[in-house]
């Protein structure tokens, strides 16, 4: 089979796999698979420019998901009244102060000796934080004061969300590069180690930090790219169509605005996908794989491997943030507390692997059908432990037990389908084509 | 002269003592983290949830020798189901290396495809250690919680500041030691550890010199999961028993492996204090301390809190940061890029 067939075949199923939810099921169901299935996608189109392309262990991905989510947040939601004026000028000085300890530092390390470099900048730092601390702590104080059962935080811009997708990208590319900066031209394992702590140290940030994010008193009620489903529900066109396919007009919202997002995230998805397969063709692309199949000797070829490395770590994260800024859209709201590595770093990986490293429209594949399986998982497995135990009298602890832990079966599915994959089918679903 | 006395007593109550017993338990684990690295040349994710599997096993012990009505008197009973949870653990790793990791070191697959597949392995422990035990706390130290209580403390020395000296820190202290020592006696005297010194040194020439390379790792894998259960039950009896706080211990067991000098087992150990200390002491509010040190009218109004506690990841990863800038072999030299 070719290799095009085979694509086809299998996006074929896929898309059978989700309408058979919908015929079945619910449509309902069915689009909301839809659209966190084009959201995984886009996720693992991040990933796949990492690893596929350049061969970096990201295990950071969830924090760059979540300083895309915080983006959502800082852009679309109203500015909270009195919280700058309670807080903005400390927080001003504070931010000052930690461009004053940046200058400040690079002035020391050129003045003093190269004995003392080390203590000095050391020095310098610890004295700028503790001047900013001064600062941050009452701006903090001050601004959770202002109201804080309902904000407590600084509030947003109040701009359209969907500007928030962008902003996201940028965001995770910010910290991208900074992580990059310090743990690429290292082994690769250690830039797997520095993205696991980064992304746990800015969720920590996110979840504490109440004055900008709310922390875990969450921030809901995010204003929506499409009218909510509520409103919808009274508009008389809706009430009208959904009469014309003989559904009520609670249905009949829920999937018109539903069928919103999936139009405006599949767009998003064919843009990413259109550049990313644009990148892989050109020299720049042939110049990537060239480094991640022979380092040493691309490397002899003048290549700047370290930087061309940054470069496409950087652009991945964008992409894994500008998918996160999405995951927070269509969720409505922020919630620091929900982010688990296994869901949002590990999960992102499985899609990727399985779907076929370095080939992008195998990620999106993978994005979408280890979804559906994640998905179906977790009735799959309550089903199978109940089966499983119907010989079991009926109450007894054991059944129970297994009953309770069968939500757990699928992180074990989700760690063996790795496995597997990884062993018996390395190159994934649609291979990378070889030799172009 | 007593407010002085007071104040290092204050300190050792909440820095130093937990420090102490924090690093030995990060000893163990980052120790456990070199020498699969030293060996099979790969940092393994999937460690922290070796630990947990290790514990898991150990507390259903405990609870079954408890239920039984066995215990060691004023001493833990997990100390007596130590030895199955550590069988537990040896049986999973080695099961796991026989399906997972050897078809790669057969194939000699890159060191990342060993790091990704080491993931593989984290998500089905993780699922197995939840399977078992569930996701909440558990606590299953028992027998005489302390040493020395407050109240008899204050009353020995008069002072006005009290000390405690719990059990499980004693004996985190006191096993880490012996399991250290036995570590380091066995890579250094036995035939077996000198084997996987030359074979970490160089696998080639080792294997030209008639070095199995099978018993090798297969000692290696039993060691480590030993080192991860031993440093995971000490940690769930100090503190205690959660399925993810021994995921999110990997941060800091990494760190302290990479401070030292991957590959390098007393780079560990140093590691693991280094970690622990900065860790309790950057976290900790110090003014308790101070207004004891320093005359009354210059008493601070702050905490004098460097990082609040729900940062302290981010200490880990800051030294982690420092040492890939400044030195990324590590204190000890560790194994080169």
């Amino acid at each position: 089979m070719s290799p095009l067939v085979r694509g086809a075949v299998l996006y074929a199923v896929m898309a059978v796999l989700i309408l058979a939810v919908g015929w079945f099921q619910s449509w309902t169901v069915a689009l909301t698979i839809l659209n966190f299935g084009l959201i995984s996608a886009i996720m693992a189109l991040g990933v796949n420019i990492q690893w596929g392309y350049a061969g970096l262990f990201n295990v950071g991905i969830m924090g760059f998901a979540a300083l895309g989510g915080v983006a959502a947040v800082l852009v679309s939601v109203p500015q909270v009244e009195g919280a700058w004026g309670a807080g903005g000028v400390n927080l001003g000085l504070a931010a000052l102060s930690v461009v004053g300890t940046l200058g400040l530092t690079l002035f020391v390390r050129g003045r003093v000796s190269r004995r003392f470099r080390g203590p000095a900048t050391l020095l310098t730092i610890f004295a700028g934080y503790v001047v900013m601390r001064l600062f941050l702590d009452p701006a903090s104080d001050a601004i959770e004061a202002v109201n804080p059962s309902a904000a407590g935080y600084l509030g947003g811009l109040n701009l359209p969300i969907v500007l928030s997708w962008p902003i996201g990208g940028l965001f995770a590319a910010g910290a991208a590069y900074i992580v990059g900066k310090i743990a690429l031209g290292l082994r690769s394992d250690y830039l797997a180690i520095a993205t696991l702590g980064i992304s746990e140290i800015i969720l920590a940030v996110l979840k504490n930090e109440n004055w900008l994010t709310r922390g875990v008193k969450n921030v809901t009620g995010l204003p929506r790219p499409i009218p909510d489903e509520r409103v919808l529900q009274e508009t008389p066109w809706l009430i009208d169509l959904a009469a014309r396919f003989g559904a009520d007009p609670v249905t009949g919202a829920a999937v018109v605005s539903r069928l919103g997002y999936a139009i405006l995230f599949a767009l998003v998805l064919l843009i990413v996908l259109w550049l990313a397969e644009k990148a892989l063709r050109s020299p720049w692309g042939r110049m990537m794989r060239a480094i991640r199949d022979n380092r040493d000797a691309a490397e002899a070829m003048g290549k700047d491997v370290t930087a061309r490395h940054l470069q496409v770590f950087v652009l991945g994260s964008a992409v894994v943030g500008i998918a996160g800024a999405m995951l927070v859209t269509i969720d409505g709201q922020f919630t620091p507390g929900s982010y688990n590595p296994l869901r949002f770093t590990f999960l992102i990986w499985v899609m990727v692997i399985v779907g076929g490293s370095g080939n992008n429209w195998g990620a999106v594949l993978g994005g979408f059908l280890i979804w559906y399986i994640w998905i179906m998982a977790e009735p799959a497995g309550t089903w199978l432990m109940d089966s499983l135990t119907d010989g079991m009298a009926d109450g007894g602890w054991w059944r129970q037990h297994l009953l309770d832990a069968a939500p757990h079966l699928r992180l074990m599915f989700m760690g063996l389908i790795l496995l597997l994959v990884l062993r018996f089918a390395p190159r994934g679903l649609i291979p990378e084509a070889r030799g172009r | 002269m007593t407010d002085i006395l007071n104040a290092l007593v204050l300190l050792s109550n909440f820095v130093l003592i937990p420090a102490l017993s924090y690093g030995a338990q990060l000893a163990l684990g980052a120790l456990g983290v070199t020498l699969i690295y030293a060996v099979l040349r790969f940092s393994n994710f999937a460690h922290g949830d070796t630990m947990a599997f290790g514990t898991m096993a150990t507390i259903l012990v405990t609870w079954w020798l408890q239920s039984q009505g066995v215990g060691l008197g004023p001493l833990p009973t997990a100390l007596i189901a130590l030895p199955v949870g550590i069988l537990a653990a040896v049986g999973l790793v080695l099961l796991t290396d026989r399906w997972v990791y050897r078809f790669y070191r057969s194939k000699r697959s890159d060191p990342v495809i060993f790091v990704i597949s080491s993931v593989g392995v984290m998500f089905i422990y993780n699922a197995l250690t939840r399977f078992f035990i569930g996701t909440s706390d558990q606590r299953f130290e028992d027998g005489e919680r302390f040493v020395i209580r407050v109240n008899d403390f204050k009353a020995l020395t008069g002072l006005d500041q009290g000390l405690a000296l719990r059990t499980s820190q004693v004996i985190t202290v006191i096993v880490m030691l012996v399991t250290v020592a036995f570590v380091f006696w066995f890579l250094q005297k036995t035939r077996t550890g000198k084997a996987m010194r030359a074979y970490s040194d160089n696998e080639d020439l080792a294997l030209l010199s008639g070095i199995n390379p099978d018993r090798v790792v297969m000692i290696t894998w039993v060691l480590a999961a030993a080192l991860a259960t031993i440093a995971g039950v000490l940690y769930g009896l100090d503190k205690s028993f959660r399925p993810f706080t021994y995921f999110q211990l990997l941060l800091p067991i990494f760190a302290a492996a990479i401070v030292g000098g991957i590959g390098q087992p007393l780079g560990a150990i140093a590691g693991g204090f280094i970690i622990a200390f900065s860790e309790v002491m950057v976290t900790y509010a110090y003014k308790g301390v101070v207004s004891l040190v320093v005359p009354e009218d210059m008493a601070p109004e702050g905490l004098l809190q460097l990082l609040s506690t729900d940062y302290k990841f981010a200490v880990s990863f800051i030294i982690l940061v420092v040492v890939l800038l400044v030195r990324p072999t590590g204190i000890f030299k560790g194994k080169i890029v």
